[in-house]
């Protein structure tokens, strides 16, 4: 009857990775992808931006040469070098992809998906791209479809791929703006105004709500806020955006801040005002998959209210993040194969890869205070550390969160050179239910910036030792 | 690097004096080698190596007592070859695997130190252990559902939700009675400090005193007496013994007791039982546990299906035993799992007296000196070699009715030593 044990619609990191971990367990199984393989991710998403980040960044410290007794004269870039470089990096990220599907004989198909009415789940019916269709069955059907730019047409915020864009625009444009309105300050706003204020571009970022990167914790929106200011970046928080109109030479953004209106202009605008969940056009409705609130309801073993039908990553809800679509991936495909995994939650963590870096997992100090939870917070600057000092990568801090009454760490936030490295180490304590007695006892490597970890784990005791 | 861990010599072992190391860093061993000697509630027992290698470090010291089962005492260099790959998982297996029997062994502490020099290993992670100590939970009830049967928060959490695994649970009832009640110390009860001794309780004295605690409060005991005409008995075991005499064999008149309590097991088979909360037990075979006092205690070998033994044979058996109890070499084995016990006091001119059950069996015979005394023959006053012999029984699987079955099948098999041979 089943043609597969599980088909993946979509083959993003978390429909490939879970396709992995199926055939790793025996299944047999096949991915459905309607364009590239490794989804957003690796063709459109983090992959590509931290290419074009690390261009800007090593751009960016040639000013800083000085500081470090070298100097250098005429630096330059190339912009179509670096958009050259980031799409050849994606690229060759998804034909490993490729490769790992033929590795784990998994079947690709190439086509777009829409579910109907099965036996022992939904049957995929897939649009070849090639033409035609081709109908599936599969005793289990993971979705993993993951999601698109948000737009606001009822603003004028719909990407046009010229003077709007959103960040597959952003991604490969044709020549580089001199002047950017980024709307929203999460991690994609952030990472491209940093990446083209690194390029000289004049940026300004427009927040709705009163401060930068809001999911992070205050003292890191703060700190953050303060080091893009000084690479030249300018905000506005707290700032409505009522319209967006193009302009014979870019965009004009009205934006309303304390009652006050203002006008920014600009050539180009780039959207980053959240994420909608790909649910629409696979035939959800017709098969009576449960929502929630425009993402797929799903229990703790990332299994819809239909019978052999799972979804994971971003159609399935928050946070938008590939490693939590992975995660959910590996789950899922152990639950099809008869795990006993009691559930999928662990902690994720976030990172945004502008400069400084900000990574942060678990619970902010307002989120705590907010959910009533006594806790013991440390900090630890980096300008105090050794390897810091030596390395000039002075800027940031670690904050630290733990329960007061059971000594876990519940979360951790850090902003400063190269933190989206460290925070595993806090994901791996938080993951393994340590309490400040294993992070104190921990020895970290000296010189290492890590040892302000170590330092802000002690701080939250009044034990810290370099302050 | 091999890991020595504590050995659990018998099933119900918690912990032992870690008695001596007959090795020391720098030392190189080789598979049987005998390394330690663990004293446990009955016996010291050698510990040999399993591995070949040099002793790297001795974690735990001599002369350490209450070293729980499973701790790291020594580690060894060995090979170190890294464990094989995983082969491919086959599906449902990888994951319903239980885990090992995890040795969940060390109690919550209320603050639990990072891992102590002894290397207790701790299936728990480390909020699990403290949340665990935080609402007085014994580990070892909650079953771990994290990595390799690791027990987790949620687990923790689990076991507080549902009311379980609390600390009065099964491990806690384990734990000395003594220790559960304040006891009041000799001082509060008039008797000054210095105007005694204090001899440490070593494991064999708190199992004495954990034992048979448990069992004055658990059992309802009562004694039955019944006197035995020891003449006969005495005049074959003269003749057996003459015979034996080659052989270097000599039968003792509790060899007689043992033999003859084995028979009459068999021929009231309701008094070889034990009580357990499912049902009796009736036991297959007269395993016959005998007293023997040793120094700072006593244990109670035990002369395994004695209704199929011999005199002779019985009486080799009890020598070795007795001697090897003295020495405390038995192996567990030995020592564990009798189904009534014969104790012997007539040595040292006792008349009679009751012993405590030792659970589970559900018997215990105590056997008092055989003494000249009158008694009445056919209506005349007659002396006779007598010996007065108590039968205390668990009346949860012994009546009085079945115990006095039991003593009447077992008297006429001494007072006419042929009829053993019947």
């Amino acid at each position: 009857m089943s043609d597969f044990d599980l088909v993946v619609i979509g083959s993003g990191p978390g429909g490939y990775v879970a396709a992995i971990r199926a055939s790793q367990l025996g299944l047999k199984v096949a991915i459905v992808e309607r364009e590239n393989l490794g989804g957003i991710c690796l063709n459109w998403g983090c992959i590509p931006t931290k290419a074009l980040l690390k261009s800007g960044e090593k751009f960016e410290s040639l000013s800083h040469l000085k500081e470090y007794g070298l100097s250098a004269s005429g630096a330059s870039f190339d912009f179509d070098a670096i958009i050259q470089r980031s799409r050849g990096v994606a690229k060759q990220l998804t034909q490993g992809v490729g490769f790992l599907m033929k590795k784990n004989k998994i079947e690709v198909i190439e086509g777009t998906a829409k579910l109907e009415k099965g036996t022992a789940a939904p049957q995929v019916v897939v649009t070849l791209n090639k033409g035609g269709e081709r109908i599936v069955n599969a005793k289990n059907v993971m979705l993993a479809v993951g999601a698109r730019a948000r737009a606001l047409p009822q603003i004028g915020l719909e990407a046009d791929g010229d003077k709007i864009w959103a960040y597959r625009d952003a991604l490969a444009p044709k020549k580089l703006p001199k002047t950017f309105v980024v709307i929203g300050s999460g991690a994609i706003g952030i990472e491209f105004a940093s990446f083209y204020r690194a390029l000289g571009a004049d940026v300004t970022v427009v927040e709705a709500v009163d401060r930068i990167m809001p999911v992070e914790d205050e003292e890191v929106s703060k700190a953050a806020q303060k080091g893009f200011e000084k690479r030249g970046i300018k905000f506005k928080t707290g700032a409505k955006v009522t319209k967006v109109t193009k302009t014979a030479n870019g965009v004009s953004v009205a934006i309303e801040v304390g009652g006050k209106a203002e006008t920014l202009e600009a050539e180009v605008c780039i959207s980053a005002v959240g994420i909608t969940a790909n649910t629409d056009g696979i035939g959800l409705e017709a098969l009576g998959v449960e929502l929630d609130r425009g993402h797929i309801k799903t229990d703790s073993h990332c299994q819809t209210n239909v019978k052999g039908l799972y979804a994971i990553g971003d159609c399935a809800g928050a946070p938008w993040l590939a490693h939590k679509a992975s995660h959910e991936g590996i789950h899922a495909a152990e639950h099809i194969a008869g795990f006993k995994t009691p559930n999928v939650n662990s902690p994720i963590a976030g990172c945004t890869y502008a400069q400084p870096q900000v990574a942060s997992v678990g619970v902010t100090e307002q989120g705590a205070r907010e959910a009533k939870r006594e806790v013991k917070i440390g900090r630890f600057p980096f300008r105090v550390n050794g390897k810091a000092i030596a390395s000039g990568d002075t800027e940031g801090f670690v904050k630290v969160i733990f329960d007061a009454k059971t000594g876990a760490l519940i979360g951790a936030h850090m902003i400063g050179h190269e933190v989206t490295e460290m925070i595993q180490g806090y994901v791996t304590a938080i993951t393994m239910e340590a309490t400040e007695e294993d992070i104190h006892g921990i020895v970290y490597p000296h010189p290492t910036m890590s040892e302000a970890m170590h330092e802000a784990a002690l701080d939250a005791y009044g034990r810290v030792i370099h302050i | 690097m091999t890991d020595i861990l504590m050995p659990a010599l018998s099933p119900t072992m918690e912990e032992g004096v870690l008695a001596k190391w007959h090795i020391k860093v720098g030392d190189t061993v080789s598979a049987g080698d005998v390394i330690a000697e663990i004293e446990t509630d009955k016996a010291t027992m050698e510990v040999e190596a399993v591995d070949e290698g040099e002793v790297l470090e001795i974690l735990v010291a001599e002369g350490t007592e209450g070293v729980k089962v499973n701790t790291l005492i020594a580690r060894l260099a060995g090979d170190d070859a890294a464990p094989a790959p995983k082969k491919a998982e086959a599906a449902p297996a990888a994951a319903a695997a239980p885990a090992k029997e995890a040795p969940k062994t060390e109690a919550p502490k209320a603050a639990p130190a990072p891992v102590a020099a002894s290397g207790e290993r701790i299936f728990a992670s480390p909020l699990a252990r403290r949340l665990a100590a935080m609402a007085g939970l014994d580990l070892k009830a909650i079953k771990g559902t994290g990595p390799h049967g690791r027990i987790v928060k949620r687990d923790v959490e689990a076991a507080q939700a549902s009311g379980g695994a609390s600390a009065s649970a099964p491990a806690a009832a384990a734990a000395a009675p003594a220790a559960a009640k304040a006891t009041p110390s000799l001082a509060q009860l008039g008797i000054p400090d210095g105007t005694y001794d204090l001899v440490p309780l070593d494991g064999m004295r708190k199992a004495i005193a954990r034992r048979l605690v448990d069992s004055v409060n658990n059992v309802p005991h009562f004694p039955l007496f019944i006197d035995v005409e020891l003449d006969a008995l005495m005049a074959a075991r003269a003749q057996i013994n003459k015979m034996l005499e080659p052989r270097g064999i000599k039968v003792s008149v509790n060899d007689f007791v043992i033999k003859a309590a084995a028979m009459a097991l068999k021929a009231v088979p309701e008094a070889n039982a034990s009580y357990t909360p499912e049902g009796i037990a009736m036991h297959h075979h007269a395993d016959v546990s005998m007293a023997v006092a040793i120094d700072g205690g006593l244990i109670t070998p035990i002369i395994r299906k004695a209704e199929t033994k011999g005199l002779a044979q019985i009486a080799t058996e009890s020598k070795d035993l007795a001697k090897r109890a003295r020495d405390r070499k038995l192996k567990p084995e030995e020592f564990q799992g009798g189904t009534f016990s014969v104790s012997n006091l007539g040595m040292f001119g006792i008349k009679q007296f009751t012993s405590i059950i030792n659970e589970p069996q559900g018997c215990i015979m105590s056997v008092g000196a055989g003494e000249k005394r009158p008694v009445v023959k056919n209506g005349e006053l007659a002396v006779a070699t007598v010996m007065t012999v108590t039968l205390t029984c668990d009346h949860r699987v012994v009546d009085g009715a079945v115990g006095a079955r039991f003593l009447q099948a077992f008297k006429p098999l001494l007072e006419e030593p042929l009829s053993m041979l019947a």
